[in-house]
């Protein structure tokens, strides 16, 4: 009877270390804009300008611009993109009951990457009413319903009486990427003069081109979305026991897979459509989570979403320093950083993954 | 105020695997459903808590659970299957906790802790589950399922417990512990409902008991009524001699040999 109340305190350990994780990350994500409206490729810098306004000094017009106009958008970019791919990883990976399942790896993000493709190179062909309709929407949209699609045909290939196959996901991954890259090369060929270059420069997968236009149109969707998975922790931490038991402990699975669909898609979508393709976020930001404080959802998604932002937004400031004043696609970053986590990952996967 | 299964009739693709079973179970008793392998107990159970399509009635507590909510269900009865996965790292009372909602106050935060201590396994609380032994793991999640449903009656209502063979891969004590724990749910008011293989523990502690054999009801009664010889080698087509001798004419069962 002692070893209630020895442990009983401990307990609360990972659920508190989790909750503090929100406030440490936070103050994190506040350190991490402030280096990201620091740096860029003039030498405008944040304290400088802190500095000036201090002393009462207007802001010259190149000083302007170059804060409101090019670094705060970027960054509100970096923050979305990466708290939405984050969010959608950890979402995915309690949806399929596996830390592997990630939206870039089983190719839902080539899915929403086709979407996007399609608005691009055919949105052209579209009736001029229905492009003013649209606007800045339409790719966004088109890579949310490629996200969409593609996750659905994911969960119904890999998952039977409601577990998932692993090995059957990633196949079906390569399978879906395949497709989507194939279907896109396609497309290519259609485009003319300007789309190419358009589509060269997402398919690189850059903040570059963030804009408060682009913000706008990308944000909505995916704080809608990430609101909407923030509400499935407890959910998923039923679905962990499998299906039947999370609809015994009073979870609509049905509805909840459906929602967790929809906000993966969306996310995932989006955050391709404004940005191209920026992997290993999804897999690496929870993981590292898990490992901290456990893998409870109802504390995990919040954290992904702090850190996937934190993480995305130093990205992007390395990828603008460290060529400067040329600058590197954040996704050759992410990509460097991400993939040995990922491979250690499955190097100490003992107790990770089922079957 | 009961558990009834009006003519239950499951199939899997052509496979029949219940062929028209009907039980009434009452709280305040410990219902054991008994037979061979592939008998059809897991699909009863399956059927009788919404988790699996069935033609048919089930009524919990008068209510038809076909037009239930997955939560209000989830109120009046907690299930144990014959065997889980888990799919995250989880550490032991996170998983007890799992079927809970956060930031119930009071008593009840103390739950999860009293599941395990009922269970016997309050020191293994901060180990991760994926580290347990197969029995150690079936105690824990019998300990989730306490927690779902700690007071036996709530609000004047029964609650139910539906459990899968919760002793199948335990040591003679702890089965003991286990099914003590049941009847205790039961006598305290609570509904139990039990698949079992061993016969003498469903002779001990059961009130009422089904035999199924081929996906039919081949008998339903007290214990003493039900498991006698004729009934038992019928069910599971070998001999088996059951004997009940005094002081408490507690029915036990023992195989003997075909040709003795
Ligand atoms: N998902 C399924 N698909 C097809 N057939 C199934 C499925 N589940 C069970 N069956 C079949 O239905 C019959 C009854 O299965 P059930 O699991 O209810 O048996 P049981 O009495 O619980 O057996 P055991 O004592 O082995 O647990 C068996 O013949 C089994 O093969
Ligand atoms: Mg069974």
């Amino acid at each position: 009877m002692t070893a209630i109340v020895d442990s009983a305190p401990r307990t609360r350990d990972r659920l508190s270390r989790a909750r503090a994780l929100h406030w440490i990350l936070a103050g994190a994500l506040l350190l991490a804009c402030a280096a990201s409206l620091q740096v860029g490729a003039t030498n405008v810098t944040l304290t400088d300008l802190l500095a000036k306004a201090m002393r009462g000094d207007a802001l010259s017009q190149i000083e302007r611009v170059v804060l409101l106009d090019i670094r705060l958008p970027r960054l509100a970019m970096g923050g979305l993109v990466g708290a939405a791919l984050a969010v959608s990883g950890a979402a995915m990976q309690g949806l399929f009951r596996n830390p592997l399942a990630d939206p870039g790896i089983v190719g839902v993000g080539a899915g929403a990457g086709l979407g996007a493709i399609l608005a691009i190179v055919l949105g052209a062909f579209l009736p001029a009413w229905l492009l003013g309709l649209t606007g800045n929407y339409l790719t966004p949209f088109a890579a949310f319903l490629g996200g969409w699609g593609s996750t659905i045909l994911l969960y119904r290939v890999s998952t039977r009486h409601g577990s998932t196959s692993v090995a059957t996901m990633l196949l079906a991954g390569i399978a879906l990427g395949a497709l989507a890259g194939a279907l896109s090369g396609i497309l290519v060929y259609i485009a003319d003069d300007r789309q190419l270059r358009d589509l060269t420069f997402w398919g690189l997968g850059s903040l570059a081109g963030a804009s408060w236009a682009k913000v706008l149109a990308a944000g909505p969707m995916i704080a809608l979305a990430i609101g909407a998975a923030l509400m499935l922790g407890r959910g998923l931490n039923g679905l962990a026991l499998g299906e039947a038991t999370a609809a015994h402990i009073g979870i609509d699975v049905q509805r909840m897979k459906s929602v967790a669909i929809l906000a993966v898609a969306a996310a995932t979508g989006v955050a391709v459509a404004v940005s191209g393709g920026i992997g290993f976020i999804g897999i690496v930001v929870p993981h590292l989570l898990r490992l901290a404080s456990g893998p409870d959802h109802r504390t995990l998604l919040l954290n992904a979403a702090l850190l996937g932002a934190i993480l995305l937004i130093l990205a992007d400031v390395i990828a603008r320093v460290v060529v400067a004043p040329a600058e590197l696609p954040i996704g050759i970053v992410t990509a460097v950083l991400g993939a040995p986590v990922f491979l250690w990952i499955l190097l100490t996967r003992r107790g990770l993954v089922e079957s | 105020m009961s558990l009834i299964a009006e003519d239950i009739r499951v199939s899997y693709g052509r496979h029949e695997a219940l062929r028209g079973v009907s039980l009434a179970a009452r709280p305040g008793e410990v219902t054991a459903v008994v037979g061979p392998n592939g008998s059809g107990k897991s699909t009863l159970l399956g059927a009788m808590t919404a988790t699996q399509p069935y033609r048919g009635r089930v009524l919990l507590n008068g209510a038809d659970i076909a037009s239930a909510k997955p939560w209000e269900l989830a109120a009046q009865r907690a299930v144990l299957p014959q065997a889980s996965r888990l799919a995250f790292p989880f550490s032991v009372i996170e998983v007890v906790r799992i079927g809970l909602h956060s930031g119930t106050a009071g008593d009840r935060a103390e739950v999860p802790m009293q599941a395990l201590a009922r269970v016997g396994l309050s020191h293994y609380a901060e180990r991760s589950f994926h580290e347990l032994s197969g029995g150690e793991a079936q105690r824990v999640m019998l300990a989730r399922v306490l927690a779902q449903v700690w007071r036996p009656v709530e609000d004047g209502t029964p609650r139910w417990l539906f459990l899968d063979e919760p002793v199948s891969s335990l040591d003679i004590a702890h089965q003991l512990q286990v099914m003590e724990i049941a009847r205790a749910f039961a006598r305290a008011g609570g509904g139990v409902i039990a698949v079992m293989h061993d016969l003498n523990l469903t002779a001990l502690f059961a009130d009422r008991v089904a035999i199924l054999a081929a996906g039919r009801r081949l008998a339903f009664g007290a214990p003493a009524e039900v498991l006698t010889d004729d009934i038992l080698s019928r069910a599971y087509g070998c001999a088996l001699r059951v004997s009940a001798p005094p002081p408490d004419g507690v029915p036990y069962i023992l195989p003997h040999a075909a040709s003795a």
